[in-house]
């Protein structure tokens, strides 16, 4: 295929995202460093103000007041997210080892089954732990029939309801990747270590976690960037009362009505995402000599 | 001692884990489709198998019309996205992009992995900034941008897997390159290519976050509006709109994965 040719297959693909994707980042980073208009747009001139707002309060004749409000949703939205990512990891490592033991067609059933609930909507997946959980939901009956409790206890609108909507929702993200790279370990090396009386743990930390680490960089930034910017599970599980960064741009967006400042949050998370990448991309390469 | 030979295939307790597993990923789904089959007003009181909540479903005329709203988006979306990336698999598998790779690899996971509030968002703020008012185009058009990798997902792999000494054979006897995609490479793509349409079609009807912050009160898709209904509270109709939502993903992403039967790979 001539260069040309190739060029004109690749172009509405790069087309379309550069256009409606790509540049509309740059442009919100352009609105991050605008006044926002009292109808809801943004005007010049340009002023860092939007981002001096995540500090500092500004009174009313003018005077900054440091404020922790902002820092504190951010605080929140990173520590839920790596909790999260945390919890998958731990989750999706010995999940992901135990399917590539399996038989090769069982296998394919597994990987499916876990793959499944990737495709399904955000929305309902979430919903249904609204169901299980709430004052008058499954696991409440089941608690009260048990005679654990007699008052329902309230189960939502926490940060755990929230943790275990996102690890609910981000769990196939992180098997994944772990099992495609563990599915290429080559099988002597293992057996070799086993034969110079390496036990288990010897074998997963010298063997098997340096190999599958490109899985779990590219699991890891699979689970951490859109759990970060996530709106649905801290919503309805989080009932919306504790805002963390998705909630807040959708926000600033919508009744805030102040572009500038939810643009600079935005931009404040794709540019740890952008981070997150490079840190993949730099430290997720296996050890060289391990390679097999 | 146990007599059987050491294995290091077999993971203490490894059964369990996964059987916990697939119990936590399918049980809230199952007793959501449960629920919706609930014939009692109060949802978590079983009252008896009942339709009737599917019935009262099909004739909210509100469902009906943001759902044809969903459907319209999805298929204008899917059809782009899957030409697009049929293109754009071509290019990647078969053709030479001297400098250009890295830049196509990064721009095609870009919507894979930014946060989509903030696709959501800049893609508001970009309509905004040029003033594109075309209703349901802007949701079709926001639904092209991420449904193109997932269409891409299947069709690389195909193109990858069926190596090349077909299309190479082909062009030994003389064939054109439009004689060896038509002949060759396309029919040998098929079932990746409908299996990357179902993929992007479900992809767009159940994307909920950009549809908000995109559709205009005309353009509202059903996932948006039955997000609505969940606010005002737990009902019935709420279960059996979800179920039905449900049980549509599932059944074509089943049908996508079982025409390529291949790992489903999320990344």
């Amino acid at each position: 295929m001539t260069r040309l040719r190739s060029l004109l297959l690749m172009a509405p693909s790069l087309l379309t995202i550069g256009i409606f994707m790509a540049v509309p980042m740059l442009v919100a980073l352009a609105y991050s460093f605008m006044t926002s208009s009292p109808y809801g747009g943004v005007q010049m001139p340009f002023s860092v103000g939007a981002y001096i707002q995540i500090l500092y309060d500004e009174d009313f004749d003018g005077t900054l007041a440091f404020t922790t409000d902002y820092l504190m949703i951010i605080g929140r939205s990173v520590v839920l997210a790596g909790l999260t990512t945390a919890a998958c990891l731990a989750v999706a490592f010995p999940t992901a080892w135990f399917i590539v033991c399996r038989a090769p067609r069982q296998r394919q059933l597994l990987l499916f089954l876990v793959s499944l609930p990737f495709w399904i909507n955000t929305l309902i997946r979430t919903y249904c732990w609204v169901l299980l959980l709430r004052d008058e939901g499954l696991v409440n009956h089941l608690l009260e029939g048990a005679g654990v409790t007699d008052e329902p206890v309230t189960l939502l609108y926490n940060d755990g309801a929230i943790l275990l909507g996102l690890i609910y929702t981000f769990l196939p993200f992180m098997v994944l990747p772990i099992y495609s790279t563990l599915e290429r370990v080559d099988h002597r090396l293992i057996e070799a270590a086993y034969d110079l009386y390496a036990n288990r743990r010897l074998v997963f930390r010298r063997i098997l976690w340096p190999l599958a680490r490109p899985g779990v960089a590219a699991g890891a930034l699979l689970v951490f960037a859109p759990a970060l910017g996530s709106f649905l599970a801290p919503d309805l599980l989080g009932g919306g009362r504790k805002l963390l960064i998705g909630s807040l741009i959708q926000l600033e967006f919508t009744s805030g009505r102040n572009w500038p400042f939810g643009s600079a949050i935005a931009v404040l998370v794709s540019t740890g995402v952008l981070i997150a990448m490079l840190i993949q991309a730099r430290r997720g390469r296996p050890p060289s000599e391990l390679h097999a | 001692m146990s007599a059987q030979p050491f294995n290091w295939r077999h993971l203490p307790g490894g059964r369990s884990l996964m059987t916990s597993l697939l119990v936590f990923l399918y049980a809230p789904l199952a007793i959501l489709v449960i629920y919706s089959f609930n014939a009692s007003r109060i949802v978590t009181v079983w009252g008896g198998f009942s339709t009737r909540w599917f019935g009262m479903v099909w004739d909210n005329p509100d469902i009906r019309r943001t759902a044809y709203t969903s459907i319209t988006v999805a298929i204008m979306a899917t059809i782009l996205a899957t030409a697009f990336a049929v293109a754009a698999a071509l290019a990647l598998e078969r053709g030479r992009l001297p400098g250009l790779r890295g830049l196509s690899e990064s721009l095609i996971a870009l919507p894979l992995v930014v946060p989509e509030i903030v696709v959501a968002i800049t893609t508001l703020v970009f309509f905004s900034a040029i003033g594109l008012k075309l209703g349901a185009g802007n949701l079709v058009i926001a639904h092209t941008v991420f449904c193109i990798p997932f269409a891409l997902l299947p069709m690389r792999a195909r193109l990858r897997d069926m190596g090349q000494s077909a299309e190479n054979a082909a062009r030994d006897l003389y064939a054109s390159d439009w004689q060896v995609f038509r002949r060759i490479t396309l029919p040998l793509m098929l079932p990746a290519i409908a299996s990357g349409a179902m993929l992007s079609f479900v992809t767009s009807l159940d994307d909920f976050i950009i549809s908000m912050m995109v559709a205009d009160a005309g353009t509202t898709t059903l996932p948006v509006y039955v997000y609505g209904m969940m606010r005002v509270g737990v009902t019935p109709e709420v279960n059996a709109v979800s179920a039905i939502l449900l049980g549509v993903s599932l059944l074509l992403v089943v049908m996508a994965l079982l025409l390529t039967g291949r790992k489903p790979a999320a990344t």
